[in-house]
């Protein structure tokens, strides 16, 4: 079944958004634990959304869904909708894993680079385990990638040093990279400047702020000045609950639920 | 856009949308004084309804301002200058507000002829008009140097309101049948007088965005 939602805004002008996944009635348990209670929300096309609460309030696990990497985990369950551009990716019919996690690609907290493939190899992996036949010479697109994840101008003459030489903001970077070479529609990032100094972590904004005109962004970050910078809208989750998902600008100004007011003023806790 | 880019655009869109009102508001006190001059009822009615395009930009701009401090955290300058802007904001609405009251004044008068030929009144609109355009110019050029000549205008109009002041008091105190024609002209000069003092705010705020120093309030500056 198709199923596309438009959610139109009035504002002074009316903005029609593109739902890129549409999220109903998800619950997700570890064992007999239950971690995501009846999520629904809508993730729109070309945007960015930030998933934002304290530890362990389900935000990673709700990303790992939307890829199912969440089932991967031994005594994992799950119930309820997640579909991608009105298809249900739990439906095997319509929707294998592997295509799935090509289009919905992720990149995680701490960088992980191949360890021991160069800067080079890292990217062209991407691409051959897309197993697609690269339309142009491979040398040339893993330059447009890298020039798409805003590393070319600074790996250029060390191709073929190791990933893991990179600084970290250089490897989270190649990450992002080597995500892109399989041409993913999605990009899920989790907490990907956690780790990062500031001057690395402006770079990925800055970056992700360049992506979503390509790609559809959902960002987990415990930053919340991370998700006010670069979220188009923001979901704030408690306790394996979605409490609030707005335009971010009315989250961080005027939110509608007390229990957002508390986190995002700090006084939570 | 690059999104450091994206922010300085955004401050862009700030500062043109308050020179906007800073410019809209300079032709309310003009056209207000005008319009009492004239005895012009469809002027000082004009005048009237412009000043809801202001509060209008005043909504727009604080919106903005706050927006920006939630979703960007400025510092430094970039903060000086949105909180400046919203301070700004708020005298130029009080500025457009007095115009109106200087209209509405016009109108009480307009359908008999004036107590007396207006001098001062004009000279006193065409200062605060002039100290209101440099505390503007002060803003948009990030020009400490250009608010001085503010409060030396201020001045000027406080010793011309004196002088109205003076001269309406002589002549209803002759002839009480004249207050009812004195009264509006003496509060236009109050109006006037106030729009000056909300120019020296201007200027104080200006003077904290370009060199982060405090002007105002120098009694609670003395040690």
């Amino acid at each position: 079944m198709d199923r596309v939602i438009e959610k139109v805004k009035k504002e002074e002008k009316m903005v029609i958004e593109r739902s890129k996944m549409s999220v109903e009635n998800l619950s997700a348990w570890f064992g007999d634990k239950q971690a995501l209670f009846n999520i629904n929300i809508e993730l729109f096309e070309n945007k960015v959304t930030a998933i934002i609460g304290p530890s362990g309030c389900g935000k990673s696990t709700f990303i790992r869904n939307l890829n199912r990497l969440h089932e991967t985990i031994s005594g994992a369950k799950v119930s309820g909708k997640v579909y991608l551009d009105g298809r249900d990716i739990f439906d095997h019919n319509c929707c294998d894993v592997v295509t799935l996690r090509r289009r919905v690609g992720m990149v995680f907290q701490k960088p992980t680079p191949f360890p021991t493939m160069t800067i080079y190899e890292n990217v062209a992996a991407g691409i051959k385990l897309y197993g697609k036949k690269p339309k142009g010479k491979l040398d040339q697109i893993v330059e447009q990638i890298l020039k798409q994840a805003a590393l070319w101008d600074e790996v250029k003459d060390v191709l073929y040093k190791p990933g893991p030489s990179l600084s970290g903001g250089q490897q989270q970077r190649l990450c992002i990279a080597r995500a892109l070479a399989i041409e993913p529609e999605v990009i899920l990032l989790d907490e990907p400047c956690s780790a990062l100094d500031p001057i690395s972590t402006a770079k990925i904004e800055e970056l992700i702020h360049k992506l979503k005109q390509n790609y559809t962004i959902i960002i987990v970050t415990h930053n919340m000045q991370q998700a006010a910078r670069v979220a188009d809208y923001t979901a704030f989750f408690l306790l394996g609950e979605m409490i609030e998902f707005e335009v971010t600008s009315k989250i961080f100004t005027a939110p509608q639920d007390k229990r957002t007011e508390d986190y995002v003023t700090g006084r939570f806790g | 856009m690059e999104y450091q880019t994206a922010f300085y655009q955004e401050l862009a869109e700030v500062k043109d949308l308050i020179l906007k009102m800073g410019v809209l508001v300079q032709e309310l006190i003009n056209k207000s004084v005008d319009s009492l001059k004239n005895r012009d009822r469809d002027l000082a009615k004009q005048v009237i309804k412009k000043d809801l395009a202001v509060d209008r930009l005043e909504l727009e701009i604080d919106e903005k301002c706050i927006n920006l401090i939630a979703l960007r955290q400025p510092k430094a300058f970039d903060l000086r200058f949105i909180t400046t802007g919203m301070r700004l904001v708020t005298d130029l609405e009080r500025i457009g507000d007095l115009a109106e009251d200087i209209a509405e004044r016009a109108i009480e008068v307009s359908d008999q002829p004036l107590l007396k030929p207006l001098i001062d009144i004009p000279k006193m609109a065409k200062l605060a008009e002039e100290a209101v355009k440099l505390g503007l110019d002060a803003f948009i050029n990030s020009d400490a140097e250009k608010t001085k000549e503010i409060w030396a205008i201020e001045k000027q109009v406080n010793k011309l309101r004196d002088l109205v002041h003076d001269e309406l008091i002589e002549i209803m105190g002759k002839d009480s049948s004249t207050v009812a024609k004195g009264i509006p002209l003496l509060l236009v000069s109050r109006h006037l007088e106030r729009i000056s003092d909300h120019a020296t705010n201007i200027a104080e705020d200006v003077v904290y965005m370009v060199e982060a120093k405090v002007v105002k309030h120098p009694a609670t500056q003395e040690k």
